[in-house]
């Protein structure tokens, strides 16, 4: 069947002038998986996330997001999926809700109170629900950022090192989204650098090196650890 | 509500919170007011001569400010990378800004107007509601191609100082059109100021059109 | 191998050409030798319109096709725009100063040769401030879409706003058929030295990315 999968990426490749970002990704994410992506910084893991949240165009090679081609149809893509990067894409004058309901309004949602009020509470920001974002630690930030990706109820989510930064309590609530979002059958891929975090609940892993995967496998495999341990080891004696 | 009206309506909640647009915009035309006043001998010229070529300094200089503050505050948390995510076209997310843009640089310039009329011992009477209305026809036409520009420009290393450098060569049209109907109100010769507004007028829905279909090359890296 | 014979045929054309402007053309009756300097003026300011419009052209065809060679002629016919407009101002300056006893005048075919000069300034400074090879050729390329749909929105208002040149004598009918000959002559020589040197310019373009390219290479794996 033509849409079990959620992404499918042909041979994709970026260059940024003369750096060459992704040297030709391949790789196929069922409905529903949750995939860990390893890498080093620069080893491309944000460039091939951002090619398919549609905010970079790739020089060359084919993606489909569900069965839609990104770039036939971007906007149908747009709507499936939430990215969220080191930066939230928030804006620091206004509140939470305002924030959340000048999204809701951009992806064509009718004006929920009830429904941002409730995703306020999931990620533990009800109480500041109406104070400027400015004032925000990087904590609170990407808590409500977290908030911003789940609030049109996209079907893949991108994430780019989201526990970069997090305290504790915001590593619990984050967790705490993601396998709900897992259990309702979202599509989750997810880039980090710290192993025991990525494997946590995903349910396949996969390491780029220099704009190539080098390693994919299932999750809960030693073939992970094995792989990661290696690469970790090339990486220090460079 | 739709999400190019969700856009403009953002932009005017924050701005009304922060004041920092319109209030600069105001600050700089008043000053470059100002400023022409040291500049010329108040007797040895004509003032109703120059006086429109002022106005009109005044406004591209102060439209040029409001653009590059407008789009640096878009670019702050890179939330322009927000829009960009959402199922919006980009021709849209243009037109949005144009709307945004050319709102705060008109509220700037309809404060300045009657400073304007003030200082050059004008008088507030039709006169002035015309030269308001050629002020925005030619507002239109800066805000529509000063937010693409402006998106070009913060993309360079030089950042916003780069804005003017693309803008006012391509912007000659709009301000010579711009000066030369504020000239002719002032005169009271108004035969043949029709073909100066449907320069304005053709300009803006020219460039309207082309930047809504080429701003996605803009914001795509 | 093209590019030789157009450069071939440029300098021949161009020999032609110096001959019929200083000896085959008649001298014309009131500005009398300084006149011939029109044969320069109105090539270089007619191919500063075609340097406009092909730059455009160029960027247009980047913006569809992707391929980086159209950007290559984007930025040699924005160059090539500011030597056309610099020779129509400077022949047009030339030839003012002893005709009308001024260097320069507001009016406004010099008016809008220099807007042109300005435009194709801040497309060329645009593009050097964009170290990164897409991005130049892609905000490169919409700047001179925007830079071509100016050009005539400038030509009628500066038109409009002044009319101090003199009626150009060709417009008015009134050049003589030799005149006619040598001007014809003329444009043929700029068009033979314009692609050429439009053509050699791309080619260049090309070396300089590829020494990039194998500059940035080396350093990578040191």
């Amino acid at each position: 069947m033509p849409d079990t999968f959620a992404l499918e990426a042909e041979d994709i490749r970026k260059t940024f002038g003369h750096f060459t970002a992704l040297n030709g990704i391949t790789l196929s994410v069922k409905r529903g998986e949750f995939l860990a992506l390893f890498g080093r910084n620069g080893a491309g893991k944000t460039t091939f996330l951002k090619i398919a949240a549609t905010l970079v165009r790739y020089t060359y090679g084919k993606l489909r997001i569900e069965g839609i081609d990104i770039r036939e149809e971007p906007e149908k893509v747009r709507r499936r999926i939430g990215f969220l990067s080191h930066n939230t894409y928030l804006y620091r004058d206004l509140s939470p809700i305002e924030n959340l309901r000048f999204f809701c309004r951009l992806y064509g949602m009718p004006d929920s109170e009830e429904k941002i009020l409730s995703l306020l509470d999931r990620v533990g920001l009800r109480r500041r629900a109406s104070d400027p974002v400015r004032g925000f630690s990087r904590g609170l930030h990407q808590r409500l950022g977290i908030a911003r990706v789940m609030l049109h109820d996209p079907s893949i989510i991108l994430l780019d090192e989201p526990y970069t930064g997090l305290d504790a309590n915001a590593v619990e609530i984050l967790n705490q989204i993601l396998d709900q979002a897992s259990a309702a059958g979202r599509t989750i891929i997810l880039t980090t650098h710290d192993l025991e975090q990525g494997l946590r609940s995903a349910t396949r892993a996969a390491i780029i090196d220099r704009g190539k995967i080098v390693f994919d496998g299932a999750a809960k495999d030693q073939a992970v650890r094995d792989a990661y341990a290696a690469y970790i080891r090339v990486g220090v004696g460079r | 509500m739709k999400p190019i009206t969700a856009i403009i309506f953002k932009d005017i909640v924050i701005e009304m919170r922060s004041k920092e647009s319109v209030s600069s915009m105001l600050m700089f035309g008043v000053l470059v007011l100002a400023i022409f006043n040291f500049a010329f001998e108040p007797s040895s010229v004509d003032r109703s001569l120059i006086a429109p070529g002022i106005l009109w300094v005044a406004f591209s200089f102060a439209a040029i400010l409001g653009l590059n503050r407008a789009l640096a505050m878009e670019m702050d948390n890179e939330c322009l990378q927000g829009l960009l995510l959402a199922p919006l076209d980009r021709g849209d997310l243009y037109l949005g800004k144009v709307a945004s843009n050319f709102t705060f640089i008109m509220i700037a310039e309809l404060i300045v107007l009657p400073i304007f009329v003030i200082f050059n011992n004008l008088k507030f009477n039709f006169q002035f509601l015309e030269i308001a209305g050629i002020a925005c026809l030619g507002t239109i036409a800066i805000a529509a191609i000063g937010s693409i520009l402006s998106t070009i420009s913060a993309n360079t290393r030089m950042k916003e100082v780069m804005l003017p450098v693309l803008q006012i060569p391509l912007t000659v049209p709009v301000i010579i059109a711009s000066v030369e109907a504020t000239s002719m109100v002032l005169s009271g010769e108004t035969k043949g100021i029709s073909s100066w507004l449907y320069l304005l007028a053709g300009f803006s829905i020219v460039y309207l059109i082309v930047s809504y279909l080429v701003f996605e090359f803009v914001v795509e890296e | 191998m093209r590019s030789k014979i157009l450069g071939i045929l440029s300098l021949v054309l161009m020999i032609a050409n110096l001959y019929m402007i200083f000896i085959f053309a008649p001298n014309e009756s009131t500005m009398g030798v300084i006149q011939r300097i029109f044969y320069f003026h109105l090539p270089a300011g007619i191919f500063s319109y075609v340097s406009a419009y092909l730059l455009g052209l160029g960027s247009i065809m980047f913006l569809i096709k992707r391929d980086l060679k159209w950007d290559r002629f984007a930025a040699a016919s924005g160059e090539m725009g500011v030597l056309c407009t610099s020779l129509s101002i400077m022949s047009g300056a030339l030839w003012a100063k002893p005709v009308w006893g001024i260097w320069w005048t507001w009016d406004a075919r010099l008016t809008l040769q220099f807007l042109l000069a300005l435009i194709f300034l801040s497309y060329l400074m645009l593009r050097a401030y964009l170290p990164e090879r897409e991005k130049r050729a892609a905000l490169g390329g919409v700047f001179g879409v925007l830079a071509m749909i100016d050009v005539p929105f400038n030509y009628l208002s500066i038109r409009w706003w002044r009319t101090q040149h003199p009626q150009p004598v060709i417009l008015g009918g009134g050049l003589d058929w030799d005149m006619w000959k040598v001007m014809i002559v003329s444009f043929l020589a700029f068009a033979a030295l314009y692609s050429y040197l439009i053509g050699r310019r791309m080619a260049i373009a090309r070396v300089e990315e590829e020494v990039e390219y194998l500059e940035h290479a080396i350093l990578a794996h040191d």
